[in-house]
């Protein structure tokens, strides 16, 4: 009775404190078994699926190494590229116009405040996906503007409703830096403008770091909604690749050629901005 | 007046020009400012936060090379006439002249006026993301359009005057609180200005590290800089200050040369204020 012993100095374990000590242990132990509770569940779930998964059938279907072998070169040279691209595109717009509708937000004339808010509420309240049939087709018909070039429709689709998300990412930012950084800037008779640009803005984006890789990583896996478009030949994207290819094949393996390639490019870049934040955080 | 500081970095003509002020480079030289005329002159100043009266009408005048300490207790509206001087805190009503020039007209460039009026706040507010060797060239380079070469010399001379010439490349994070107020008090002093405001610049410090910032406040005042501080250290204002300042209430209680105030206040608010530091 190891728990009574440190209650024994003070007056041989009145009453009230023997209590206290007893849920405390108690408490604990329920923690404990909690603990262990769960440990036992998740591998009996393992040993279940390990045991009762048809592994060669499997295999058949998501692991023929001839059909893997064969979606490459392409997967990477057409599929990977394009992925790429579209998310190299939507984002530097994304950011763009993000920065450009938080300082709105962020401005002392109400219009503008309002403009920002609205464009904000509504492409971040729409699904990507009507955002990109709104650019690739409503557009066209409703204006007869057909935007040029083979990535523009999709990149610009993209971007705008990245924009809107990392409109209130970088308007965080911005709030989240001190006030007297802006102070400081002013009383060296540093401009608004030119304060915002070289003191807060840089700050900013280090403390939104974390969630600007977020955005990457959700914008880069939207891409896969271009398909809608009728991304085919020159932009055609990973995702729409492999399910042609899962068509062409009858056979699941080029998903997961397809998935292996998404995490090829995640987890370096997830991994890179890591390692930004550990560094920023020296400077801070 | 000391100071000794004779390199001029760009030698400009004297002119001038009441509404379209051009920089001096160091704080001794006054051609451009009509003789007589004070460094800050507050006039009727007033300013309400809502219906909170924080000043109620200020008239204060500083002479070129005058150390001014205002005291008072907090909420007596100090800090915000500090603040008013520089217009980081927007007067509601009266006029703030700055050798001369009127910043609370529309028509002056304030940007330009700041240039002249050092600044150092009790949160240091050092830029972060930047070395010291960037806090105290970003704005020469960005405002006064120093040259790179010309703006690295004045900073190493400028850290080298509070003391910490080994710290050029450290980040403001790697610093303690007093080194960072002493680099914040290089910074200002990088720009060559006319006169310094101290917003209480050793509150937010440890009582050990106070000293170090009242020795680098005390050396500028010395060199004959024009300094309008506000502070909680009696034992500083009793030493440095020329003038010391009470306020209360959003009024100046009362003024005059240290001993004077400190050693013997005329008002009544005056010796209950003192009476309660000096209890502490």
């Amino acid at each position: 009775m190891g728990w009574t012993d440190p209650v024994r100095p003070h007056g041989g374990g009145r009453l009230s404190v023997r209590t206290t000590t007893r849920e405390t242990m108690h408490r604990r132990t329920k923690a404990k078994a909690w603990r262990y509770g769960i440990y036992a569940v998740t591998i009996a779930v393992i040993l279940v699926i390990v045991l009762k998964a048809d592994w060669g059938k499997l295999q058949e279907a998501f692991f023929d190494p001839q059909i893997f072998a064969d979606q490459f070169p392409k997967i990477i040279t057409q599929a990977a590229r394009n992925t790429l691209i579209f998310t190299f595109f939507g984002f530097s717009g994304g950011l763009a116009l993000g920065l450009l509708l938080a300082l709105m937000r962020l401005s002392s004339i109400k219009p503008y405040r309002w403009a920002a808010s609205t464009y904000i509420e509504i492409f971040r309240g729409l699904p990507a996906l009507i955002t990109i049939i709104l650019i690739g087709f409503v557009l066209p018909i409703a204006l007869g503007v057909r935007l040029p070039g083979t990535y523009t429709a999709g990149s610009t689709a993209l971007a705008m409703v990245t924009g809107a998300y990392l409109a209130e990412t970088i308007r965080a930012g911005i709030e989240a830096v001190p006030r007297g950084q802006m102070e400081a800037a002013r009383s060296l008779g540093m401009g608004y403008g030119q304060s915002m640009k070289t003191i807060i803005i840089p700050q900013a984006f280090r403390i939104i770091l974390p969630a600007l890789t977020n955005e990457l990583v959700i914008l880069l896996k939207d891409t896969s909604l271009l398909f809608v478009l009728g991304t085919t030949g020159a932009t055609i994207e990973l995702t729409k690749f492999a399910r042609d290819s899962v068509g062409d094949t009858f056979n699941g393996t080029p998903l997961v050629a397809a998935a292996l390639v998404y995490l090829a490019i995640t987890l370096p870049l997830t991994r890179a901005a890591a390692y930004l934040e550990r560094r920023g955080r020296k400077s801070r | 007046m000391t100071d000794t500081d004779d390199q001029h970095e760009q030698p400009e003509h004297h002119g001038h020009h009441p509404h379209v002020p051009h920089r001096h480079h160091d704080f001794d030289e006054h051609e451009s400012v009509p003789v007589g005329v004070p460094a800050i002159a507050l006039v009727g100043l007033t300013k309400s936060f809502g219906d909170l009266e924080v000043l109620k009408g200020i008239d204060l005048e500083i002479e070129p090379g005058e150390v001014v300490c205002v005291i008072g207790p907090s909420g007596s509206g100090k800090s915000t006439l500090l603040r008013c001087v520089n217009r980081l805190e927007e007067p509601t009503a009266g006029q703030v002249l700055i050798e001369g020039v009127d910043i609370t007209d529309p028509h002056t460039d304030l940007d330009a006026m700041r240039t002249r009026i050092g600044m150092v706040f009790q949160s240091f507010n050092l830029f972060g993301h930047l070395s010291v060797r960037d806090n105290l060239c970003i704005a020469q380079r960005k405002v006064l359009k120093r040259h790179k070469h010309a703006a690295e010399a004045k900073a190493e001379e400028v850290l080298a005057r509070v003391g910490l010439s080994e710290k050029i490349d450290e980040y403001p994070a790697r610093l303690s609180g007093g080194q960072q107020q002493r680099v914040a008090i290089a910074r200002a002093l990088a720009m060559d200005p006319d006169m310094m405001l101290f917003d209480e610049a050793t509150s937010a410090l440890d009582p050990e590290l106070v000293g170090e910032v009242l020795a680098v406040m005390r050396s500028l005042a010395e060199s004959g800089m024009t300094m309008m501080v506000v502070t909680h250290e009696m034992h500083f204002a009793r030493r440095v200050a020329d003038r010391v300042v009470f306020m209360d209430g959003g009024f100046i209680v009362e003024q005059g040369p240290p001993d004077a105030v400190l050693g013997d206040p005329q008002h009544e608010r005056t010796q209950r204020f003192l009476r309660q530091v000096n209890e502490r």
